[in-house]
């Protein structure tokens, strides 16, 4: 573990267990009074799955076109982390729902494309496991085209909803509530910087380990 | 790059899946007119070797020069000069004979294609099934066909993977007879097989592979049997 | 004379509508199979005789989705029968046009279930197929390319892998998500007691930008995809 993962984790456990008392601090919100606060953290969840999401798809693209292992490892790190993330927003998604308007799932735009998302990376999950040999760039593909989706996913998923009727109001909650947002979004990122560092590290150790075999083998 | 080339050189070859060895430090250079023999057990990496040098695969060290070209600058120059007979034979089972050497005719850009082709069926003495599907010929008629496919285009590298598998004493003869017609041409010709007895006399150089090593290379001379016996004692 | 890629694409089209044509294997099946799922759907939303409202739409294209899937592996299933997959590889065509021309293949094949499908749901759901018959052509056809576009290259990409039957719709699905939202909504657009075919031109149009963007993505990354 490098310096810079140690303080990333350090702070980050420092600000998540600081983070009730800041969450609790935020104002109470006009129509749903204390349950919108899982807003804290289910808007930094959802942004991690995005950045996870990219990040994932722009080095897969990389390790397609360069064949770099590193740029698989942090592929699949990302890849990861993004089934992470996504799982937490999903999850937090529908108790606010469920809280807020009584239902467990809304057709809300984001929620069903972050759904539609996460089942890309659970999909690149499942090839790595269960494709055999090979399967490395086969998921370096899936990521790429993933992420190409991603614009057109939320313009459908968009539109398509705003075409049905809905039983109950989503309010647009206003994108910057101060200090409770921001201060879930930085512990979140320093989390996920320290979590990909990691689990990059793992991979590129696994690929040595590899590599140690053969060098032992020919000896 | 389209340029011809007259040997082809693997130089420290090695290929690998996760930690599993496939090939380790092969080195060799085959001339035109060379019909080289790879000879080995099961799983020794003859058809790992020999996807390599079809550019199927690629090379995890080492490099194999065609030329002075390798693999990654040849592109599709280059492999319009190889012909490949793998062991699955490359023919579409539904498409008749003609079918098949036509549409891989066309493929490879070969001039002439319907006359070639009316010669290749000639030389496999199958004209007149020419016109049934492969899925009804024999192992045998099958690989005279795919061994006409794999050089309707002329090519200046044959890879053979098992050519002998299945083939009765004639065509065996036959296929043996036309790999000599090829050498005249001054073809490079790589064979992986295990019918020694067939290639005894065939062969012009043997690599003996186990294990994915090269073995040591046995008495120069002799039947091919004790030199393959000699050649895998540890 | 046509360029290299086109040709080497036609060769390709032609050898798999000759195979095709022996038997008819994968038009006869798939097209049973989409006619199933048309029925069982049919079964599962029609109460008392009466189609549920707005069903017409959605079961024509989750039978196109199934029965496509199916096709697919079908027909990549029969490049690995005598490994003339790696033959095609072997060849020095271009390799995007080999991708291009098998998918060129699919479309084809997917043209004729659909002109028994869509009648059929017509007829089954008293779909109005002639209300806007370009703009309904116009959606089945983008649609239809966008799914085969993804499907081809996983399908291909496949070949080699283990669990490739399961894997295919594992990741096709997803993939294809905002190509079922669009045609089905657009495709419910023309079919709802008042069409809309402003909607119609929207759904259509995002599913030309994603042909567009999908098909150059895939023929960008078949080669490196399909080479070890």
């Amino acid at each position: 573990m490098t310096t810079a993962v140690k303080i990333q984790l350090a702070v980050a456990t420092l600000m998540f267990a600081v983070a009730p008392w800041i969450v609790n601090a935020a104002p109470h919100e006009a129509t749903m009074g204390l349950v919108y606060k899982i807003y804290f953290f289910h808007m930094p969840s959802a942004w991690m799955f995005m950045l996870a999401a990219i990040v994932s798809g722009v080095t897969s693209g990389r390790y397609l076109f360069t064949k770099n292992p590193k740029a698989d490892a942090t592929a699949v790190a990302a890849a990861e982390l993004a089934v992470l993330f996504g799982l937490l927003a999903l999850v937090t998604g529908p108790l606010w729902a469920r809280k807020a308007w009584g239902v467990w799932w809304v057709w809300d735009a984001r929620l069903t494309s972050s759904l539609m998302l996460f089942l890309i990376f659970v999909a690149y999950l499942l090839l790595r496991q269960f494709g055999g040999p090979g399967s490395e760039k086969l998921s370096a593909g899936l990521a790429l085209f993933g992420m190409a989706n991603v614009p057109f996913i939320y313009v459908s998923v968009n539109v398509w909803r705003t075409m049905h009727p809905k039983t109950s109001v989503v309010p647009t909650l206003p994108v910057s509530m101060g200090i409770p947002l921001w201060f879930c979004v930085t512990a979140f990122l320093l989390l996920f910087l320290a979590l990909l560092s990691l689990r990059s590290l793992l991979e590129r150790q696994r690929g040595r380990i590899d590599a140690l075999y053969l060098a032992e083998d020919e000896a | 790059m389209s340029g011809d080339f007259d040997r082809v050189s693997v130089v420290q070859l090695g290929r690998h899946y996760g930690r599993r060895r496939a090939l380790t430090d092969i080195s060799f250079t085959a001339q035109a007119g060379m019909i080289m023999g790879l000879l080995g057990p099961n799983g020794a990496g003859k058809s790992t070797l020999l996807a390599i040098l079809g550019t199927l695969l690629v090379a995890s060290t080492g490099r194999v020069e065609y030329g002075d070209v390798t693999a990654e600058h040849g592109g599709a120059g280059l492999r319009a000069r190889i012909g490949m007979l793998g062991h699955d034979l490359f023919l579409y089972p539904e498409l008749t004979a003609r079918e098949n050497l036509i549409f891989f005719g066309r493929l490879y850009c070969v001039a002439d294609v319907e006359g070639r082709v009316a010669a290749a069926l000639e030389r496999t003495g199958l004209a007149a099934r020419g016109d049934d599907p492969v899925s009804s010929f024999s192992r045998g008629m099958r690989q005279r066909v795919a061994l006409e496919r794999a050089l309707l285009h002329g090519p200046r590298l044959l890879l053979l993977d098992e050519p002998f598998t299945g083939l009765d004493q004639a065509s065996a003869l036959a296929l043996v007879g036309r790999l000599r017609e090829e050498q005249a041409r001054g073809v490079i010709t790589l064979l992986a097989t295990h019918d020694l007895d067939v290639v005894d006399g065939l062969l012009t150089e043997v690599v003996f592979l186990n294990g994915g090593r090269r073995a040591s290379a046995g008495p120069a001379h002799g039947p091919l049997r004790e030199r393959y016996r000699e050649a895998m004692q540890p | 004379m046509m360029s290299p890629f086109l040709r080497v694409a036609a060769l390709v089209v032609r050898k798999d509508l000759t195979v095709e044509v022996r038997s008819f294997e994968v038009l006869s099946t798939t097209l049973f199979f989409a006619v199933t799922v048309v029925l069982i759907f049919a079964f599962g939303f029609v109460k008392e005789g009466v189609p549920l409202d707005g069903v017409a739409a959605a079961i024509l294209w989750i039978a196109l989705a199934f029965s496509g899937t199916l096709a697919l592996g079908r027909t990549f299933e029969r490049e690995r029968q005598a490994d003339t997959l790696r033959a095609l590889m072997l060849a020095p065509a271009d390799r995007p046009a080999l991708y291009a021309g098998k998918l060129a293949g699919i479309l084809l094949l997917m043209a004729l279930v659909e002109a028994v499908l869509v009648p059929m749901v017509g007829l089954m759901f008293q779909a109005p197929i002639f209300e806007a018959p370009l703009l309904l052509a116009g959606l089945l056809a983008a649609g239809t390319l966008g799914f085969a576009a993804v499907g081809t290259l996983f399908a291909a990409m496949l070949v080699r892998a283990r669990s490739r039957d399961v894997l295919l719709p594992v990741l096709l699905y997803p993939m294809t998500v905002p190509v079922m939202i669009a045609g089905v909504r657009g495709t419910a657009a023309l079919f709802q007691s008042e069409p809309d075919p402003g909607l119609a031109q929207f759904w259509l149009a995002l599913l030309v930008f994603f042909d567009a963007v999908f098909v150059t993505l895939a023929l960008w990354t078949f080669e490196p995809l399909m080479t070890d």
